[in-house]
Formats: structure tokens, sequence, C-alpha cells
């Protein structure tokens, strides 16, 4: 048994469970379903492993953030990726391939966009990775839609009274990335340099990328 | 359904808190049943709809008590006894007892596996040319289906704005009630936050759907 170990990774992380005893309860739970399913020829435990480590390891929102990049400095790549983001992605030969119906939305000086699943907790995996917990959680998905700026006001970011709030609930397989505006004192940054900036909030709408002066010269 | 899963507007669910130091999984179990949900949602048994109505139709207590990884591990559970593929004496005992049966697609398999994910296509073949055009007004019909469906409850009977045709997808509702992969057209319709909360809007807001045809009505 791993008990001991699970427990202390559990302890001051899982914020849904706040009693020891559910989470033996998961984990035999889990473990008995896997080796079920397992037995019974349905599922290769290595291809498990494989998925886990994709997503631990590969699969995050440095792929995003060089999107955002490439879109900062490329303008036509920029227009083909707010036309048909899949395609405009794909053309670019990233290592982690991208599904379809992907939808970016810019933001301008105007418009602030902001990604929600209020039905589930869609999220563009893809681009970002694992979804965070406060995104698949009720007080995002419940309050998105109706008071975007008091749970950005939860982030720490006040946007400008005249700046127009745009909220998209991926309520089908259309998945949102927001392309955030480019900082300014940035000009002549390369690509690499401008992906160090791109936060995953800012690509959900709930934060703005880092400052020319937040990285290192 | 009616269901606490359709949250968008609900109160009192309390602040945004992120975590300060954010791990990609708590506990191996979380791991694992996300990965067990990948694998054998990949074997053709049921699709994206049909694994979200299963999350959908736990006990509503049961939904809000447990974390993302736990609904998933009991969507799983659930759905492997409801097509056979496990029983709940193999359940108890923590083992099989008896050989599989062919599952409609090989799972995904092998070491390989993490390096070939990516989200599936929905496209279908329309079967009619778009009823709506970009620009136009629409009323977000006033239904309330018992089975699954994607219309939120916020947005039902309000008055929207055709802002993008999607293409032609994959109509979850048909695919969860009848079993058949039917193509409606996908449009993202937009609303004034004053449209659908009233005097209660923040000012200058404006909400999108992605709102599939039978959902919608000419206003």
């Amino acid at each position: 048994m791993t008990g001991d170990h699970d427990h202390d990774r559990k302890h001051g992380h899982d914020h849904d469970h706040g009693h020891g005893s559910e989470l033996s309860e998961m984990q035999l739970r889990v473990r008995a379903l896997e080796t079920i399913l397992t037995e019974k020829g349905y599922v290769d435990p290595a291809a498990l492993d494989s998925i886990i480590e994709a997503y631990e390891t590969r699969i995050g929102p440095h792929i995003g953030a060089q999107v955002v990049a490439r879109a900062w400095v490329d303008a036509d790549f920029k227009a083909a990726l707010i036309a048909d983001a899949s395609n405009a992605i794909a053309q670019l030969g990233l290592q982690q391939k991208v599904g379809d119906h992907l939808v970016a939305v810019e933001n301008t000086p105007t418009t602030h966009n902001m990604i929600v699943c209020t039905l589930c907790s869609c999220y563009p995996w893809d681009l970002l990775g694992l979804p965070p917990v406060w995104y698949k959680s009720a007080p995002y998905r419940s309050r998105t839609v109706k008071e975007p700026r008091k749970v950005l006001a939860d982030f720490g970011v006040t946007l400008p009274a005249d700046t127009r709030v745009r909220v998209w609930d991926s309520t089908a397989e259309t998945r949102f990335i927001v392309l955030p505006m480019r900082p300014a004192g940035t000009e002549g940054w390369s690509e690499e340099k401008l992906a160090a900036l791109v936060t995953r909030d800012s690509m959900i709408g709930t934060g703005f990328p880092k400052a020319a002066n937040e990285v290192a010269p | 359904m009616n269901g606490v899963h359709d949250m968008g507007g609900m109160d009192g669910f309390g602040k945004v808190t992120p975590e300060p130091h954010e791990v990609p999984f708590h506990t191996d179990w979380e791991a694992r049943s996300l990965a067990l949900n990948r694998v054998m949602g990949s074997a053709g048994e049921w699709n994206i709809d049909i694994g979200r109505y299963w999350i959908e139709t736990l006990p509503p207590a049961v939904y809000l008590s447990s974390s993302y990884y736990r609904k998933w591990f009991l969507r799983l559970e659930r759905l492997c006894l409801a097509r056979g593929l496990v029983s709940e004496a193999e359940l108890a005992s923590g083992h099989s007892k008896g050989p599989g049966r062919p599952l409609k697609r090989p799972p995904q398999s092998g070491a390989q596996a993490g390096a070939s994910l990516i989200r599936g296509n929905y496209d279908q073949p329309p079967r009619a040319p778009a009823l709506f055009e970009v620009g136009q007004t629409v009323r977000a019909r006033n239904i309330h289906p018992r089975s699954h469906t994607r219309l939120p409850r916020f947005a039902r009977g309000h008055l929207g704005t055709i802002e993008r045709i999607q293409g032609c997808h994959t109509y979850p509702d048909a695919m969860v009630e009848k079993g058949v992969e039917q193509g409606e057209w996908l449009y993202t319709v937009v609303f004034d936050g004053r449209e659908l909360w009233g005097p209660d809007a923040e000012v200058g807001t404006a909400i999108s759907i992605e709102a599939f045809e039978p959902y919608l009505e000419p206003a």
C-alpha cells in the first residue's frame, strides 16, 4: 500500500475532501476498477502510464504561449489564427498536435474575453494542458457568466469601466483560447522571449501577460 | 435535464480561489482515473456526450461534494456497469471473474498512447442549409428536456444575436436520447448581459453560448 505516501501528497493540497478516509476509499476503488479492466484485457497499464506522463510533462500552457507569441510577431499568422485557429496552428508544425474546432478570440483595448464552461469543464487541453482546479470549480462556473468583473477581482484583475467584457461559454465541442494583448515595451523581442510573458490565465482571460520588466533581460 | 451541473448564474458558491501551488494531480488515483477514462473512452462504447450525461445524472449531493476526478471516476464505474463491462461482484472483490467481451473499437494501448492524445472531430454532414445567418436576432427556446441538453438554463427564453456559424456538429441531445449521430448547425449566439440578468447585470458585459439549431427559434 502506498497510502502513507498519498496521504502526504494530499495533505495541504486537496481542498475537495477534508477527511482522510475518503482518500483511501477512492484509492481502493480506482485500483479495483483498473485491475478488473486490465485483467479483462480492456486496459493496457502502459497506456495509462503514457497518458499520465504526457499530461504531467509534455502538454501544457507552453504550447498556447508559443501560438500567442507567434501571433504577436506575425500579422499573417494572427489573421489566420483568428479565421481558423485549428488550421493555423496545424501549419506551425508543433510537436504536440491540436484538435479541431479551436477558436481564438482577440483581446483589444475595448474588449476583454473570458472563457468558461458552465455545464461541465470544457477547456482547450491541447493548448493549455490540464485545467486548473478553480476553472472546474462551482464558483467559477456559476459566476463568470453573471458577474465576470467580480470574478476577475478574485484574480486581482481590474478592467477599465468602459472595457467591454465578453464571456464565451463552451457549451459545445468548440474550444476557445484568448489571444491577449502584447505587453508594451516588447518591440523587437524574439518569439521565445515573448512566449515567456504569456501566462496560462492570460489565455483563459482571468489574467494578463507578464509585463516586459517581469522577465529576466 | 435541469441538473445541478447547469451552474451558470447560480449564487452562493463563494469566491474563486486559485491554489497557491498547483500540481498536475493531487493523488495518484486522480491520475489513474483520468487515464482510465481516456482509454475506456477510446473504445467506442460511449461518446463524449454520453460520458457527460453519466456525470450529470450523479445524485445532486454527490455531484456537488465530489472533486472533478472523483466525478470522472464515478462516471466511468457507472458506465462500465451499465454497459456490462464489469459487474458489482467484480467491483466488490477487486478482480475479474471472467473474460471480457469484444469492445466496439480497440482502446488506446501501448507506451506511445500519450503521444497521440488529440481531440476528436465532431463535424457532421449538413442535412439542410443553415436556418439562421450571422447578425440575425434569435430566441433561445424555452425548453426543459429531461434528457441531456447543452442549452444552459440561463439562456432559455432570451434574445440573442447569431455571431458565428461554427459548422454542422454531432447533436448531443440526439446522441444521448437516441444513440444517433445527428448533424445540426452550431452557432455562437451572443446575449447582452442585461438581457440575461436584467438590472443585476454588470455594466458592459456580453455572454455567448454555442447553440445547436434546435435550441433556437426566429425572433
